[in-house]
């Protein structure tokens, strides 16, 4: 009887690694950059190709790095809770416009709304590679010092930004 | 029956067409031969199990682009991975470097041959003293 035991410990460890295992989302990638300084860029931006915006614009305070596109189905599903979060003015965001086409992204933000403080136009991707980026939308809460606190992958919502990004806000407020 | 092999070998050439990253990137064939080697230990991670040198995804064509940027500005190999690996974690490369956090990727296959290895030498030890003993096997 005993010799049955440790094979069924090995098995029943074996289907506990799996279990785990397949609750992750291999889509889902932590990034190296948390708790790290966020990536310093300057691009032209979206409204206007001769202003540059970038890490600057957002300087000393805390701040949401929103990446998006119009190619991306998931921007479209949180952009109306983005527009609800900067009527609230809890924060400010800015947005990171990835791998898309100007004139789409203009029509997108003159139809839906501009929930951003200003939108930096990344064509060619460069900015997007030093923010990890892989999959829009993504997001960053980056607190006043520059340091990344937190990234988001997939549309942003009311509960997610409750639950993860309110008490992170709310700790980084209470340290100097 | 001559247009039919035209099709064919239209078909056979098409092929080519689709290929990703048509022509060499380098003239010189030693960076051509390194850029091959990285970009084919680089995952893809919008489409995950493919290389960025299999990927036409957009982010795959990217990074294919910056890393013959930093060839060409002489980087290092490490410094390439160092690079992707800062940016994306070491879930980018296809063989993550034995460090830290990806020590058990490296050290677990032994961990396992090893511990087979021993469970194999107990139950063929357990066999052969079974065999000598005639009273165990009576007992069976």
């Amino acid at each position: 009887m005993s010799k049955f035991v440790l094979p069924l410990v090995v098995f029943l460890a074996l289907v506990a690694v799996f279990v785990v295992g397949l609750t992750k989302d291999p889509s889902r990638i932590p990034s190296p950059l948390l708790q790290h300084p966020a990536p310093q860029f300057e691009l032209p931006s979206l409204a206007d190709p001769d202003v540059l915006v970038g890490s600057a614009t957002y300087a000393n305070q805390m701040v949401l790095v929103n990446i998006w596109a119009t190619w991306c189905p998931g921007c479209r599903q949180e952009h109306d809770y983005l527009l609800e979060l900067a009527s609230e003015s809890v924060i400010p965001i800015f947005g990171l416009n990835w791998r898309d086409n100007r004139a789409d992204a203009l029509n997108w933000i003159e139809v839906l709304g501009d929930p951003y403080i200003a939108s930096a136009f990344d064509m060619d991707g460069r900015v997007g590679i030093d923010w990890g980026a892989y999959g829009a939308p993504e997001t960053f809460l980056v607190d006043k010092n520059g340091i990344v606190i937190h990234k988001h992958i997939a549309p942003l919502t009311r509960e997610i930004w409750q639950r993860d990004f309110v008490p992170l806000i709310a700790a980084a407020e209470g340290t100097p | 029956m001559k247009t039919l092999s035209i099709i064919a070998s239209l078909w056979m050439l098409s092929s080519v067409a689709v290929a990703i990253d048509v022509g060499e990137a380098f003239d010189d064939p030693k960076l051509q031969a390194r850029y091959e080697k990285i970009i084919s230990e680089v995952r893809c991670l919008k489409c995950q199990n493919q290389t960025i040198k299999d990927s036409n995804a957009f982010l795959a064509s990217d990074l294919r682009r910056e890393i013959r940027h930093m060839l060409e500005d002489g980087k290092t190999d490490d410094e390439i991975y160092e690079f992707l690996v800062s940016r994306y974690g070491d879930f980018a490369l296809y063989r993550p470097r034995a460090s830290g956090r990806t020590l058990i990727l490296w050290i677990a296959p032994m961990m396992f041959l090893v511990f087979g290895a021993f469970a194999l030498w107990r139950i063929v030890q357990r066999r052969t003293v079974l065999s000598i003993d005639d009273e165990a096997i009576d007992d069976v």
